[in-house]
């Protein structure tokens, strides 16, 4: 039995979800790969090549995997699995771009953002936003699974892992990248952060989001909103926490005016410790905070400030 | 252009789950269903393509039980041309799905797929992507915007950290995420209007496709509860919480 893992990365660093999706393989049993694709990726190789327990990295560089086209990874994927039982990658939105297309070709079912490894075909899936979890056995020869990494704990370093470079066999597509625009920011990635302040639709604007900001600062925190506030324009949809946005599972998770929908519920109920400032005391947040603090936010806000000032922050 | 839009029937978003006391799935028995929100973006997208006059043809279509068909009606009522019903009453999986979606896309003729980046009831995400892969046809996952270049295809994609932009060659395939557009509520003469539009009844074996599912359900349970904590005063006493007794600032 051989798992084959692929990388997260950004071609010149090795993302710490490569490392949870390698605990999640482990589970399974058998040997451990790890396959990065991009370009320009030999630090991203080096590093993989010392996470625990990972037998062989597997480098692939080429001018298509630089931004992971979805044509280019499937090819490259399924070029590799004649060697291995099972392909495994984070549920990132650059690995949701190409799984499900390597699924078809292999002719099996995907199984999504898995959060439990029961044995080498049998997982644990969240369905309906989280609100019930299936335990599902695959039948198929070969398994395409993405793994919910918040879920994980990261492999440890130490491991020396041989490497290798392999053709990418990538000939003409029919996409091509033209650009990205990235939101700029020094605070620490939504999905890694140790704290993270989230806003709903009770902050009333894109603009009132600055009484977040101050509050993230001093914690060290990333910034996160619900639905209602990225369908109702306040802020971009990179900072969605729920269903169909990101799963956070930081220690310290502070919901302001959010109530607590279900679909919100679903990306952020894993985290440690929860706290809420809302000025509804029905709100279903209240349900899930350790910590419920029925406030107006626009008075809480700058008090909770001001104390965290006053604490040393 | 012909524009095809699959659509799915799922609980309500507004409904929140139970789980069947056998632990078989989820109970769908008497509770609020609708179109999955995705696949309404997708249904927006196409007849505003239609209106701008880019889409020649829109055609809805749903691969599910007899009451799917109440789901196209809904996407022609919003302005979708006609409908196809792929009638099955199993919950089949993505990959069931987009075989049976290849071939619909075929027969059509369609060159341009939107439809939904997931379903909000099994929460996969996979359809869409199993599907451009079948037809070996590029994606654009999760847009945020789309707008005709020639004879190709810009879409603005949300990703981890803000947009990218892919240029695909046509025919293609593309998902739709939340920003994409607002979609309509459809009128009521459009309501009535929708009841004479033609929706053609098929079902997967008409397409050939092999339908048996490939994951087998064990057990289908609630998640663990988290309980709820305590109340505070004030600002002063959440950060003296955080820090003294949950210890996690």
């Amino acid at each position: 039995m051989a798992v084959l893992v692929v990388a997260e990365h950004n071609n010149a660093e090795l993302k710490d979800a490569t490392h949870k999706v390698v605990t999640a393989a482990s589970q399974m049993g058998g040997d451990v790969d790890i396959l990065v694709a991009g370009k320009g990726i030999k630090d991203v190789v080096a590093a993989a090549a010392k996470i625990d327990g990972v037998r062989a990295v597997i480098g692939v560089d080429h001018d298509s995997l630089e931004r992971q086209l979805a044509e280019a990874m499937q090819i490259v994927v399924v070029n590799l699995m004649d060697g291995y039982d099972a392909v495994l990658s984070p549920d990132t939105t650059s690995h949701k771009n190409y799984m499900p297309r390597v699924a078809a070709k292999l002719d099996v079912q995907q199984i999504s953002s898995v959060t439990g490894v029961e044995s080498a075909d049998t997982f644990i899936r969240p369905i309906y936003a989280g609100n019930a979890m299936a335990t599902v056995q695959s039948t198929d020869s070969k398994k395409v699974v993405t793994v919910r990494t918040t879920a994980f704990a990261a492999a440890g370093e130490g491991g020396s892992a041989s490497t290798s470079d392999v053709d990418a066999g990538v000939g003409a597509l029919k996409s091509e990248y033209i650009s990205e625009e990235l939101s700029k920011s020094d605070r620490p990635e939504l999905t890694a952060a140790k704290v993270v302040i989230s806003g709903g639709r009770g902050m009333g604007s894109g603009e009132n989001f600055k009484l977040l900001e101050g509050i993230a600062d001093k914690l060290g925190a990333a910034m996160g909103a619900s639905r209602a506030a990225v369908d109702a324009g306040f802020v971009p949809n990179d900072w969605q926490v729920g269903q169909t946005g990101k799963a956070v599972a930081p220690q310290l998770y502070i919901a302001v005016g959010i109530s607590g929908a279900i679909q919100h519920l679903a990306g952020m109920k894993d985290s440690k410790v929860i706290a809420a400032i809302n000025k509804d005391e029905d709100a279903p947040i209240f349900t899930v905070a350790d910590y419920g603090l029925v406030a107006d936010l626009f008075k809480a806000l700058p008090e909770f400030e001001a104390e965290l000032t006053k604490a040393g922050y | 252009m012909k524009v095809l839009v699959p659509v799915k029937r799922v609980l309500d978003y507004n409904v929140k789950a139970r789980v069947k006391s056998d632990h078989s799935g989820v109970d769908l028995s008497n509770v609020k269903m609708s179109m999955n929100p995705f696949d309404e973006i997708a249904v927006e997208e196409a007849v505003r393509l239609q209106e701008a006059g880019t889409a020649t043809e829109t055609i809805v279509v749903s691969v599910g039980p007899a009451k799917a068909q109440e789901t196209i009606r809904t996407a022609l009522a919003m302005g979708m041309d006609r409908g196809v019903h792929v009638q099955t009453d199993e919950d089949l999986e993505p990959l069931a799905v987009a075989k049976i979606l290849k071939e619909v896309a075929a027969a059509e003729g369609a060159e341009l797929v939107v439809m939904g980046k997931q379903a909000i009831d099994n929460d996969y995400g996979a359809t869409g992507g199993m599907l451009a892969a079948l037809l070996d046809w590029p994606i654009g996952s999760a847009a945020n915007s789309l707008s005709l270049d020639g004879g190709a295809l810009n879409v603005v994609k949300e990703v981890d950290g803000g947009l990218q932009t892919v240029k695909l060659q046509m025919p293609a395939l593309v998902t739709t995420d939340l920003r994409l557009n607002e979609p309509r509520y459809a009128s009521l003469p459009n309501i009535m209007k929708a009841k004479r539009k033609p929706i053609e009844a098929k079902t997967p074996a008409d397409y050939g496709v092999d339908t048996a599912p490939r994951l087998k359900t064990l057990k289908v349970t609630e998640p663990a509860a988290r309980e709820a904590g305590i109340k505070v005063a004030d600002a002063a006493e959440l950060v003296n919480k955080l820090k003294n007794e949950a210890g996690v600032i």
